[in-house]
């Protein structure tokens, strides 16, 4: 039974307002962002900060739709269960909007090399990037246009950041974490 | 030419592409997972439109939000708009955001750098 008492007091020390464990699909990915949004009237927050934490939160919920279903089809057919978690917290300078999903450990050096290179650019930067993608890109099977991460680190204004941890041999566990900030940004090159 | 009218839902815009009374119009959010899927019948039309335009077309994007899923497919629908545009049509993109939506704003001037035609950037209340 302490176990209740753990989590919540985690969720407490972390300032997590929202935590969903499991299936990721565009009809319950609906019911959370509609709870963060409600969320986010009741205490009278910021347009700019609500739109900006919507937006980001859309962009990472979407890519684990898109992205787990991947892995979950190559799971399940040995038999094991890897769902995903996603969880909003807000502090009082601002939000964090985190996600962690399973994904086979040879697509992570891809994926580091993709953040590392979001991360490297400034403000231009990742304009031009994404210019280059919605151009040249094109949309993947699953829908995917290829720009969740970069739109993801534009609207924060923020570095995205990650972690991978080893499930076992075949499989990681990708973290991703990206903050929103309620303090007026200055300009930034 | 048939009228598309669509409701909005809690993850796809309002959608009015109407000839006869020359309205153009995709508002509100735009989130849906397989944009390709939802956008797919609007670009149709829009290439039936492209053979027997109106004198001009105002295309006029009210967006809430949308999706990266849907920022490639708004651009698509700017492509073939640019094509018509190319072939001498009075054209012209009306893109609103509301005043305090920096990165709307910010949309629309970077979709105006990624097409050749008329932008008209619209503040609304």
């Amino acid at each position: 039974m302490k176990y209740i008492y753990e989590l919540h007091k985690i969720m407490l020390s972390k300032k997590l307002i929202l935590v969903y464990e499991g299936e990721f699909t565009q009809e319950n990915t609906k019911v959370v962002l509609s709870m963060a949004e409600n969320n986010m009237e009741k205490i009278g927050e910021e347009n700019n900060i609500k739109r900006k934490v919507f937006n980001v939160m859309v962009e990472c919920l979407q890519n684990i739709c898109k992205h787990a279903d991947e892995y979950k089809k190559v799971v399940t057919e040995e038999v094991e269960d890897h769902p995903a978690i996603f969880m909003i917290g807000k502090g009082d300078d601002g939000y964090v909007v985190a996600s962690g999903n399973a994904m086979l450990s040879d697509k992570v050096e891809a994926l580091k090399d993709k953040l590392h290179h979001i991360n490297s650019l400034d403000k231009e930067g990742l304009k031009i990037f994404y210019k280059e993608i919605i151009t040249k890109g094109s949309m993947n099977e699953r829908g995917g246009a290829g720009l969740g991460l970069i739109d993801m680190a534009r609207k924060s204004g923020q570095k995205l950041e990650f972690d991978f941890e080893k499930i076992d041999t075949k499989y990681s566990f990708f973290s991703l974490q990206t903050k929103i900030s309620n303090i007026p940004q200055t300009t930034q090159n | 030419m048939n009228v598309i009218r669509l409701e909005s839902s809690e993850d796809t815009p309002k959608i009015i592409l109407d000839a006869a009374n020359n309205l153009f119009e995709i508002s509100g959010r735009s989130i849906p997972e397989d944009s390709a899927a939802f956008y797919k019948p609007i670009l149709e039309w829009i290439d039936s439109y492209a053979t027997k335009p109106n004198a001009k077309t105002n295309f006029v994007f009210n967006l809430e939000y949308f999706n990266t899923s849907s920022s490639k497919l708004i651009l698509d629908i700017l492509t073939k708009l640019e094509a018509l545009h190319q072939r001498n049509h009075d054209m012209l993109i009306t893109w609103c955001y509301r005043e305090d939506d920096e990165d709307m704003q910010d949309a629309g001037e970077e979709y105006s750098e990624l097409v050749q035609i008329p932008f008209e950037l619209r503040v609304i209340s």
